[in-house]
């Protein structure tokens, strides 16, 4: 039997599919073949296969993300799209770019920013684009630029029964039917294979400046944050990075015509107060998660103003458990990545969170565990409680009724 | 049981008052914007409450008849066009602006509350609701949410699915089903992505959570006047290719300008071929840097009069003349249809030229209004239904602007919706494969195609229940603590 799926995987790419080895378990759980289709239509082809023989499916990219969520309670195969990377179209008049899920991140950015353009996102891990969407990765810039979801326009897929759809389109303003891309961004690879994503493009800001200012009070945070979101700097980030001994930085980013920038520097000094310098770099944790090896990785939101319950909450879960935690995010919009040292084990963990998510109605967020090191997802919901699951299971169940794709990797199971 | 037999099982809930049965009184919803589409309803509910959309909405699933929420009904598409054996639940008694939080940045609205209003009651704290379609006096909230509205000023600032974070949404099973908040990234699927702009499809919005925008420091306006719509597009890619992201770019052509200055004496320079109301905002020393800038591209690029406006009046002046431009055109043509087509911003000019071309071939006159920062292109096909053949005529000009559209790589329909009026276009932009698959979405919310039936897709997608083959559990799943399915 594998033997006739290897053939088949091998037709369906023209001999681009192999037999896995350790390397391609996807978050530890090991898989048995990996195909590199460089199309649409291949992809199809595989997913084709996929369907006739019952397996279950998870795409990768370049694989910076594929440890986020649940461990999929199946993975019979790896869909890399890495071979799919081209730019299918940049129309620079018009700030539009399509392009193959399999393109890098960094390298389309190099590409765009020949005529001075770029994608407005700047998430730590930078793998693919069909990653960057399937994930909706975001970094400092969605403050002013908005989210992934903001930003996709158009967007080719095969359903898990091997048909192509299209959704959207490579013009900016289009409401014609349902935004099924909405659906695809942060959907984990769960509803179909991405394989070709169009964005508005945003053009390279002539000038940029970082304004930073540390904060040893810890009411200080918020009572900033609040200064800077109502003020009329339009900041292009607000990003805070507190690590869990000594004291928290604010910083801001500020982007546009040299004179404006300089005359919004001048100001945003003013308004941060004693200590607040500028320069022409960013500082060095800008954009990067605040963890390291053997850490935990944690997403958490809250509502703008409830950034004061969320360090308090976190201060005080801490404090209960003995576990460090670094924050650092964009508090601006009121979505941060918490780094978590020394968890001893799969139900230290679960008692953080679990403690934090009782608190989460005070700040009005969720809690969201990404990685962690081990087996300590094994025990742990780590998504925590959804609102409209019943819906989002409906959605699965017509895009996917075999739950073939990741399987358990998303959102109650889904 | 029909429609008008609901009506009795809802009196005690709703009240005598909400329930209209009387033929005059329903004749009154039988369409919304898009005039020439008419059908009555057969019984029309006036909701107060999410419990009252949720009772009307379970009595319809148990009886299986189909409903259709009405919002201000000011749509250009028919998306609120109601269904003959169907229930209209009208949504504009749930007015009321729940909550501004100026903290979060967020408001909280009811459906039927009108977007102006909501400006207006965030004004005093120093924002405002940023998508502003140009019947903004009185659209409501709930129906921008179903068509996703834009405006003039979405070019910088987004369409209504970039602006909420939260809704509460009746399903089309009658549950009532909260959906995000004030807080952004709620772990899921991405629904709300999939519900604003699904045009009532998908259910019926009973609380909306919306972003605020900050009010810019500073505002400038320019008018400029060209000889010829060429050499205006030419200023706009002028702009956007300088990296300038306008608050709005908005052109008209002659016989736009013509209808406007016979409707609302805008008083725009004599003599032009294409008139462009470039807005910039945002920080003052950026706004001020950038607006020299434009000023130039539109003089290098052939402008012969540029005007500035010098305060919020002259503002106005230079919006009243673009704002009106649709009702305007009643005063040179009896009729006219307004097409909503998007085309790739730098195929402007060649767009233009052949919409001529093909204007000129049928006798039919077309008036050009547009966003032109985003291509969205309003072509109002001229004509006078008096006149034996003329109806027929310009049908087929706009449906040849159309295909041009879609020629282009752009799409039939930028901000008015598809409603009951464009879905036989949709074949032109989508395969079969996708307009079945859009259905996917439908048939998750709403297997029995009751919420706004025929409206989006040419051909309905019988939903199926497709069994699940279950293989190797998951522990959450073996724990109880999640389903597989």
């Amino acid at each position: 039997m594998g033997d006739v799926i290897m053939e088949e995987l091998g037709a369906a790419t023209k001999g681009h599919a192999v037999g896995a080895t350790e390397a391609d378990a996807v978050d530890s759980m090991p898989t048995h073949w990996v195909a590199q289709p460089d199309s649409t239509e291949q992809t199809a082809a595989v997913m084709r296969v996929a369907a006739n023989h019952d397996l279950a499916v998870v795409v990768r990219g370049s694989g910076t993300k594929l440890t986020w969520g649940a461990r999929p309670h199946r993975v019979d195969l790896v869909l890399d799209t890495t071979r799919m990377n081209a730019v299918v179209e940049h129309a620079a008049g018009d700030l539009i770019v399509v392009v193959g899920a399999g393109q890098r991140l960094d390298d389309l950015q190099a590409a765009l920013s020949g005529p001075g353009q770029w994608l407005g996102v700047d998430p730590a891990r930078r793998g693919t684009i069909g990653g960057l969407v399937a994930t909706a990765a975001t970094g400092p810039t969605r403050h002013l630029h908005g989210p992934v979801r903001d930003l996709l326009i158009g967007v080719t897929f095969v359903r898990a029964d091997g048909v192509v759809a299209r959704s959207g389109g490579k013009v900016v303003k289009n409401v014609a039917g349902y935004d099924v891309g909405k659906l695809l961004t942060g959907s984990f690879g769960t509803l179909g294979v991405i394989t070709q994503a169009a964005f508005r493009l945003h053009p390279l800001p002539q000038a940029r400046r970082w304004v930073s200012v540390p904060i040893t009070h810890p009411d200080g945070i918020p009572t900033l944050v609040q200064q800077v979101v109502h003020s009329q700097l339009v900041p292009t980030a607000v990003e805070l990075d507190r690590p869990a001994t000594g004291g928290a930085t604010l910083c801001l980013l500020l982007e546009g015509f040299p004179p404006g920038v300089e005359s919004r520097t001048a100001e945003a000094l003013d308004l941060m107060g004693t200590g607040a310098t500028a320069g022409d770099d960013a500082p060095g944790w800008w954009g990067a998660e605040p963890v390291a090896d053997g850490e935990v990785l944690l997403k958490l939101t809250h509502e703008i103003a409830g950034l004061a319950h969320l360090l308090t909450a976190l201060d005080d879960v801490c404090a209960a458990t003995g576990l460090p935690a670094h924050v650092r995010g964009s508090v601006g919009v009121g979505a941060v990545t918490v780094g978590l040292a020394g968890v001893a084990d799969a139900q230290a963990l679960a008692r953080w969170v679990t403690s934090l998510r009782e608190r989460a109605s005070s700040f009005g967020g969720t809690v969201v565990v990404l990685e962690t090191p081990g087996d300590f997802k094994a025990d742990l919901d780590v998504w925590g409680p959804v609102g409209g699951l019943p819906l989002m299971r409906a959605v699965k169940r017509q895009f996917d009724p075999e739950n073939r794709l990741a399987p358990g990797r998303f959102v109650g199971g889904i | 049981m029909d429609a008008r037999g609901l009506a009795d099982q809802l009196r005690p809930l709703l009240g005598d008052d909400a329930i209209i049965t009387d033929h005059q009184r329903l004749r009154t919803y039988e369409c919304d914007g898009l005039t020439h589409h008419k059908v009555t309803p057969a019984l029309v509910v006036l909701a107060e409450t999410t419990a009252h959309v949720a009772a009307v909405v379970r009595a319809c699933a148990a009886a299986g008849v189909p409903f259709v929420a009405r919002g201000s009904g000011t749509g250009l598409s028919g998306g609120a066009l109601p269904h003959a054996d169907g229930v209209l639940i009208v949504m504009s008694r749930m007015r009321e602006i729940l909550e501004i939080d100026r903290a979060n940045q967020r408001a909280v609205v009811e459906p039927g509350v009108i977007n102006l209003q909501l400006t207006r009651a965030a004004q005093p704290q120093g924002y405002y609701y940023a998508p502003d379609p140009s019947s903004q006096q009185i659209c409501s909230i709930g129906g921008n949410v179903a068509e996703n509205s834009g405006g003039a000023h979405c070019l910088k600032y987004g369409f209504t699915t970039n602006h909420v974070t939260g809704l509460e949404l009746v399903t089309p099973a009658g549950e009532v089903v909260q959906i995000g908040g004030k807080a952004v990234d709620a772990p899921g699927y991405d629904l709300l992505g999939a519900i604003v702009g699904s045009e009532g499809t998908l259910g019926i919005a009973t609380k909306v959570t919306v972003r605020l925008t900050r009010t810019p420091e500073a505002v400038r306006t320019l008018l400029s006047a060209f000889p010829h719509t060429d050499q205006a597009g030419a200023a706009v890619s002028a702009i956007i290719g300088a990296g300038v992201i306008p608050a709005a770019i908005e052109m008209m052509d002659a016989l736009a300008i013509e209808a406007a200055e016979a409707a609302v004496h805008c008083g725009y320079p004599g003599g032009a071929g294409a008139v462009l109301i470039v807005e910039l905002d945002g920080p003052a020393a950026e706004v001020a840097h950038q607006f020299d800038e434009v000023e130039g591209f539109c003089r290098d690029n052939g402008a012969f009069e540029i005007r500035i406006a010098a305060d919020d009046v002259e503002r106005a002046l230079f919006w009243k003349g673009r704002k009106s431009a649709f009702a305007a055109v009643g005063r040179i043509s009896p009729d006219y249809i307004v097409q909503d087509g998007v085309i790739p911003r730098t195929a402007l000019p060649e767009v233009l030229r052949r919409i001529a071309a093909i204007s000129d071939e049928a006798g039919v006159r077309v008036a050009n209004v547009f966003h032109a920062g985003d291509g969205n292109l309003h072509p109002l096909v001229l004509f006078d239904a008096a006149v034996p053949g003329e109806s027929h005529r310009a049908e087929q000009v706009s449906g040849a602007i159309v295909d041009l559209c879609i020629e282009y790589g752009g799409s039939i329909t930028g901000e008015h919706g598809v409603g009951s009026d464009k879905a036989k276009y949709m074949p032109r932009m989508f395969s079969d494969d996708d307009l079945d698959t859009m259905q996917l979405v439908r048939c998750a919310f709403d297997p029995s195609s009751i919420s706004n039936p025929g409206k989006i897709f040419p051909t309905p997608r019988l939903c199926g229940e497709v069994p699940g083959r279950h293989k190797g559990a998951h522990p959450l799943a073996d724990a109880g603590l999640a389903e597989v399915f």
